[in-house]
């Protein structure tokens, strides 16, 4: 099998990684990236844990091929802080401990900047629709979407 | 595997039709990659559709719209033009998986995957989509409903691909709606799914067409329900003629998701229902 040879971007830098057809772009980050903030939970679309964005558009990282990336510009939640400053969310998460094994937390960090970028002013049940691909097995919700909520308001008042 | 991105539906075509072994398109991605993934189905040829000229467009054309064939669901949503005037298609579309699915997810890998529970198709067959389809021998036009035939199968040649959604012009006093039942609120497979696109003259129902998806080997376009309706203002002698050409129209399988009866029943419930909201959508001022 062939590799094929893939430039893109991911968090702002360019990148470049010969690929197997097969392999995903969660295995392309993890495996020959070094970026294991994205979590493989199902492989399947199901659990959210792979979440990326592509363009800007929220995605599974492992239902595209490596090679699909080709061109776009990636991000993950490597790129969510500024250097050692967090992003409001993450501090929030931490506040409010909307995390216990935390396997779940990178995907729905990536999920719910992205939902903020989208709609800064989301109603609770809009942020729970939003996040109805990303499963948490420890939390039961509560403290994520409390900490989301509050993140967006917090972020309101700022800019 | 290989993978190609061809940036031409000429190109598409040579290497669908030059290809040994198992060949899928990629468009989203949500059903292939699953499938690659869970080893259902190994394709031996992949070819990405995403790179040709203008799949990712919506674009009016003849009143209606031209939808590309790598357009998401996300994009759908998005579009509050096509949303105002197709509002039962865009919400059958956004009902598929979560937000990341949305992202990826496209109307013709929705039918091609050939799901008979797949959720945008009774909406597509309500709406009289039809599809550009071009191989070897060139393009053609077909009904949605003459694309399934039957689980996991399409009408489609070796070599054949969609290149192009075409929804018809929407016009006056006309209004689309979807309903399916699962089990929970997010994040499951039809039980049964029902669509319903009508046009009124006053009260008086004029023009319909009545769809239901995972009650038979592929979605079904009911004509039954649809004459039960049309002449009528919708009362309760209509929507009862309708639950029954509905369940009647039924030829459902048991599984764990819902028995025959059940099935056969909810049918009936949904498409009361569908009718009702696309009645109400198709009086309302626009
Ligand atoms: C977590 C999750 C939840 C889901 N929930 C739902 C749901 O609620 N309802 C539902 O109906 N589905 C659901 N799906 C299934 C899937 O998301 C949909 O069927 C989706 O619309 C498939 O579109 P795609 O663009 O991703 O197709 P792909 O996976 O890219 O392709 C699917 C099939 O269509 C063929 N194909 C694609 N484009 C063309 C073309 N232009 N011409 C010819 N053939 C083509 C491919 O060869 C392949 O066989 C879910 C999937 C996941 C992972
Ligand atoms: S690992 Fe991608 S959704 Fe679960
Ligand atoms: S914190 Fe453990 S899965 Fe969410």
């Amino acid at each position: 099998m062939s590799s094929i040879h893939v430039s893109t971007t991911v968090n702002g830098d360019e990148v470049e990684f010969l690929c197997d057809p097969r392999e995903t772009l969660l295995d392309v980050l993890r495996d020959r990236l070094g970026l294991t903030g994205a979590k493989e939970g199902c492989g399947t679309g199901d659990c959210g844990a792979c979440s990326v964005t592509v363009d800007d558009r929220l995605v599974c990282s492992c239902l595209m091929l490596g090679a699909e990336a080709e061109g776009k510009s990636i991000n993950t939640v490597e790129g969510i802080a500024d250097g050692e400053k967090l992003h409001p969310l993450q501090e929030k998460f931490i506040e409010y401990a909307a995390l216990q094994c935390g396997i779940c937390t990178p995907g729905i960090l990536v999920a719910t900047k992205s939902l903020l970028e989208k709609h800064p002013d989301p109603t609770e049940s809009q942020v729970r629709y939003w996040l109805a691909g990303n499963l948490c097995r420890c939390t039961g919700y509560d403290k994520i979407i409390r900490a989301v909520m509050d993140t967006a308001a917090d972020m309101r008042k700022a800019s | 595997m290989r993978y190609h991105s061809p940036e031409s539906f000429d190109d598409a075509v040579a290497l669908a039709r030059d290809a040994d072994g198992i060949t899928r398109f990629l468009a989203g991605g949500t059903d292939v990659l699953v499938q690659l993934r869970t080893e259902t189905v190994i394709p031996d040829v992949m070819i990405d559709i995403k790179r040709i000229t203008g799949v990712h467009d919506i674009t009016r054309e003849d009143g209606g719209w031209r939808i590309g064939v790598a357009v998401t669901g996300a994009e759908m949503s998005e579009h509050a033009e096509l949303q105002n005037e197709w509002p039962g298609l865009v919400e059958a579309m956004d009902l598929i998986g979560s937000t990341q699915v949305q992202g990826r997810a496209t109307l013709v890998g929705n039918l091609c995957n050939g799901s008979p529970a797949a959720d945008s198709v009774p909406a597509m067959i309500a709406a009289g989509i039809e599809l550009s389809i071009t191989g070897p021998d060139g393009t053609r036009r077909e009904k949605t409903e003459n694309i399934p035939t039957g689980p996991g199968k399409t009408s489609l040649e070796k070599g054949e691909l969609v290149t192009a959604v075409h929804v018809p012009a929407r016009g006056d006093n006309a209004g689309d709606a979807y309903l399916r039942f699962i089990p929970r609120t997010e994040m499951d497979i039809a039980v049964v799914g029902c669509a319903v696109s009508l046009r009124r003259e006053g009260n008086k129902i004029t023009e319909a067409r009545v769809s239901l998806g995972a009650v038979a080997p592929t979605a079904l376009l009911v004509e039954d329900a649809a004459q039960a309706i049309i002449g009528t203002e919708l009362d309760d002698a209509a929507l009862d003629a309708l639950g029954a050409a509905a369940s009647a129209a039924c030829n459902p399988i048991d599984d764990k998701r819902g028995t025959i009866k059940f099935r056969t029943h909810v049918a009936a419930v949904l498409a009361k229902r569908a009718a009702k909201i696309a009645y109400d959508r198709a009086g309302a001022d626009k």
